[in-house]
């Protein structure tokens, strides 16, 4: 897989647009043209990722004067990065626990998910906010 | 959201006809089943037929369903799910949570052994 895409985009900070970023990803994913895994899997898996961190970075970046949520998705040979920025308060990836199902709670499977699919996740302080950095090698 | 309600004698089949349940429409799910929880309806399927994508969101909003039911001596089962979803549901480990069937006259028929 020798492609190069990079992608910026930024979008309203609302829910009504997961769709359309989760849509990116998944054609993103449907274009790679050496990919030899499952495709339909990959489309599902970056569409969700792209939802999970967007919408966390909606519900943590509650700083009034930020309307925006600006999202990069990069593929440099087999290496895939989506960096989502939010302007919020940020939270501590450390402390978030897989959820017990045993106690079926109702939130706090979004990291997890994200965890799960993506080989790293960085959650880092900048100057302005914060950025969920999530790296997956792609085979 | 568009979500059809229907009622089969003391079961209702609730329809998500939306093709993702997520962090911008689970919250309407899970209000219209607070309502049907209000009005004594404790027996629910859910076809997911229609639904090609959810989030971690609309999970929850699915569990805030089952809990409720439960809790209410009713039970929310699940119909229908696309091959992606269910996915998801293992990877939440959420499948062996729910009842869920291959179709709603599967999951309908369970209520009535």
């Amino acid at each position: 897989m020798s492609e190069r895409i990079e992608l910026d985009i930024t979008l309203p900070k609302e829910t009504r647009y997961l769709g359309l970023v989760g849509q990116i990803g998944e054609s993103m994913a449907r274009s790679l043209d050496r990919f030899t895994g499952d495709r339909e899997e990959l489309a599902y898996h970056i569409n969700l990722v792209l939802t999970e961190a967007m919408a966390n970075a909606i519900q943590h970046a509650k700083e009034p004067t930020s309307t925006e949520v600006r999202i990069t998705i990069t593929l440099i040979r087999h290496k895939l990065t989506i960096k989502v920025y939010d302007q919020g308060q940020g939270f501590d990836l450390c402390t978030l626990a897989p959820p017990d199902t045993a106690c079926l709670e109702e939130h706090g499977r979004g990291i997890f998910i994200i965890r799960t699919i993506m080989d790293r996740v960085i959650y880092r302080k900048l100057k302005d906010g914060h950025v969920l950095e999530m790296e997956k090698t792609l085979h | 959201m568009n979500i059809q309600v229907n009622e089969q004698g003391n079961i209702v089949l609730i329809s998500v006809a939306e093709e993702r349940l997520d962090a911008h429409n689970s919250t309407d799910l899970k209000t219209r089943l607070l309502s049907l929880f209000e009005d004594g309806k404790n027996n629910m399927v859910i076809n997911l037929e229609g639904v090609r994508f959810v989030d971690s969101s609309g999970l929850g909003a699915l569990v805030s369903g089952f809990k409720n039911a439960s809790a209410r001596n009713g039970s929310l089962k699940l119909a229908g799910l696309q091959p992606q979803v269910q996915s998801m549901f293992e990877l939440t480990r959420l499948h062996r949570v729910f009842e869920i069937f291959p179709n709603t006259e599967d999951a309908l028929a369970s209520f009535h052994p």
